[in-house]
């Protein structure tokens, strides 16, 4: 740490882990009610659940993604931040508006449309504290005494990510041009502008982990980010085959997606090509774990997972199945939520000063929550695959089917806790830090 | 050997290119003569249908023209398979309805909030799902095969 105020970013780092131990919580929930053990029902049915699930992943990773930001872009632009108070205003809004929308889901005060449920009046303040986090961000970059590719790629992927907000906001009458515009929005999100910010996030640890020169590690950066968009946005045609918009989606969708791997590929040799050349040898092992893991895991679950259902004529099948839920597993653990962990095993010890990366505990952390993502992610795969032939193909009823995969839910609710056993680890690891403290500027030989 | 100056250009060309014609092919798609939606159906009712459909985040069990939580099922069509009578039934029941132990949220709508949910999910039905309607709703497409044999 070599800038005072990026300690902020620990309590960013901090709401993320809270966000996230509820979002397994409710993960079990759903887990146990696919089993028939609903007890919840009255209180917490499935939708409020499924709601709460996915809400919190996408919150956990902006405040993940925010602390990373104000810990990487007063490092890059080598001054502090604009302003400490305003960024803790922010976090207070940031978690508030999160537990207002959680709580509204358990009401039946929401908007019902997928991955985008917060409602209307909400999404206004969503909107402001964006706005203002952005700020923080941009006049720290511009006031700062350089702009390195890193902070301008992380800075575009959050500034683009805020605009691509408010075409979900927009109100339709069609349920079909409702769901096309929702995809601008959720798509190219996770398939576009987060993988900008997950680029600059991995370039910046690839800088400070591996010791290869910055000029080489942001060419290929720049290379990442083009095959991203190249792919990704067109790709986003791969939602629009069987929604009822125009054939042509088909074509182009088919096409564009299954060249979506490409990036995601790139990002991996990329990462363990730095890692191979570079002569530094950073202390801190459990970063790197993180950091490469991401890169590979990304490229296994988005990457490849993602092919083998984009193409139109496996689509048409496994359209609508838990096909879906086992891609989306393992790809926003691989891509988002790794690239979160990996920064923050990589800043802790650089803000609290205790270095606690040769601990068991934090390999034990990775292990066990890699293999119980993968587990779940074949869970789902299997009981996806198996739904696909029995309901689609063979034309049983949907309840029976649900009945003949409910198994594969158990093994699901196994390896889940085994995931969540890891994730206990890594916050035991978080809290054992301690807090940030400005003793930790003194100590800046291996930031 | 590539420069940055070059892998730069890469990027930003490549990202401005491929976002001018996604923005085409998004006005091509809902230009007229395009449209696969039958919009001008979409009438009071139907908005209402799909209002209710938003306000109870049905999507969060359901899927919908193959969208939403593989937890209850799919509903594209499913006027022709159940029948109005028994979706109505569900719709106005004041228990949860359970088939297989499976719960719905018992919402117990009114008859009228049930009609508006039958003519969004008719309005659903007539769509055309590029085959995918087909796939969805294997006994629609038996029915119509009965139908055009009979005719024959």
């Amino acid at each position: 740490m070599k800038y005072k105020s990026q300690k902020v970013a620990y309590w960013f780092f901090a709401l993320s882990m809270l966000l996230l131990t509820l979002q397994i919580v409710y993960g079990f929930i759903m887990g146990f009610a696919r089993i028939g053990m609903d007890g919840l029902h009255e209180f917490i049915p499935f939708n409020t659940a499924r709601a709460v699930h996915t809400n919190l992943l996408v919150v956990w990773l902006l405040s993940g993604f925010m602390g990373a930001a104000y810990y990487i872009i007063p490092e890059e632009a080598q001054r502090e931040l604009v302003s400490v108070k305003l960024a803790y205003v922010q976090l207070i809004s940031l978690a508030l508006v999160g537990v207002a929308a959680i709580v509204g889901f358990h009401l039946n005060i929401w908007e019902g449309r997928k991955f985008l449920e917060i409602p209307h009046q909400l999404d206004y303040l969503v909107v402001a504290n964006v706005l203002l986090f952005l700020a923080l961000i941009l006049l720290t970059l511009f006031r700062g005494k350089r702009k390195t590719t890193t902070a301008l790629v992380l800075t575009m992927g959050l500034l683009f990510a805020a605009l691509l907000y408010l075409p979900g906001m927009l109100p339709f009458d069609s349920q079909v041009t409702d769901s096309f515009f929702r995809w601008w929005v959720v798509h190219l999100w996770v398939e576009g502008v987060w993988e900008l910010i997950m680029g600059g996030i991995l370039a910046f640890l690839l800088i400070k982990l591996t010791g290869v020169d910055r000029e080489v590690i942001e060419k290929w950066l720049y290379v990442i980010v083009g095959l991203t968009f190249l792919s990704g946005v067109l790709g986003t045609g791969h939602h629009y085959y069987y929604i009822g918009v125009n054939k042509i989606w088909l074509v182009v969708g088919g096409i564009f997606s299954a060249l979506e791997p490409l990036a995601f590929l790139a990002m991996a040799l990329f990462a363990v090509n730095m890692y191979r050349k570079g002569e530094k040898k950073h202390p801190n092992k459990i970063a790197l774990f993180w950091t490469l893991g991401a890169a590979i895991v990304s490229f296994v679950g988005a990457g490849l997972l993602g092919f083998a259902h984009t193409l139109p004529q496996t689509n048409l099948y496994t359209h609508g199945t838990l096909v879906t839920a086992m891609h989306a597993h393992l790809a926003f653990w691989g891509a988002y939520a790794m690239i979160v962990f990996a920064i923050i095993s990589y800043s802790l010890p650089n803000m609290t000063g205790r270095k606690l990366y040769d601990g068991a505990r934090g390999r034990l952390a990775f292990w066990t929550t890699n293999i119980g993502m993968i587990g779940m992610t074949m869970a789902f795969g299997v009981a996806g695959v198996a739904q696909v032939y029995l309901e689609r193909k063979y034309k049983l009823d949907f309840m029976e089917v649900q009945n003949e995969v409910s198994i594969h839910f158990v093994v699901l609710l196994l390896c889940a806790s085994l995931f969540a056993f890891g994730i206990i680890m890594y916050i035991i690891d978080f809290v054992k830090h301690g807090r940030p403290t400005d003793e930790a500027l003194e100590i800046i030989e291996n930031d | 050997m590539l420069s940055k100056q070059q892998a730069r250009a890469f990027f930003l060309i490549g990202t401005f290119v491929t976002f001018l014609i996604f923005i085409g092919l998004t006005i091509y798609s809902f230009s007229d003569g395009q449209d696969q939606t039958n919009y001008e159906n979409i009438t009071p009712q139907v908005v209402r249908g799909k209002v209710i459909w938003e306000e109870n985040n049905c999507m969060g069990c359901h899927t919908i023209l193959g969208e939403g939580a593989y937890y209850a099922p799919e509903l594209t069509k499913v006027v022709e398979r159940r029948g109005e009578g028994l979706i109505k039934a569900i719709l106005m029941s004041p228990v949860p309805w359970e088939p297989n132990g499976r719960k719905m949220v018992a919402y117990g709508f009114s008859a009228e909030e049930a009609d508006d949910m039958i003519a969004f999910f008719n309005w659903i039905g007539e769509i055309d799902l590029n085959g995918f309607d087909r796939i969805v709703s294997p006994l629609a497409k038996d029915k119509q095969l009965i139908n055009s044999q009979t005719e024959n």
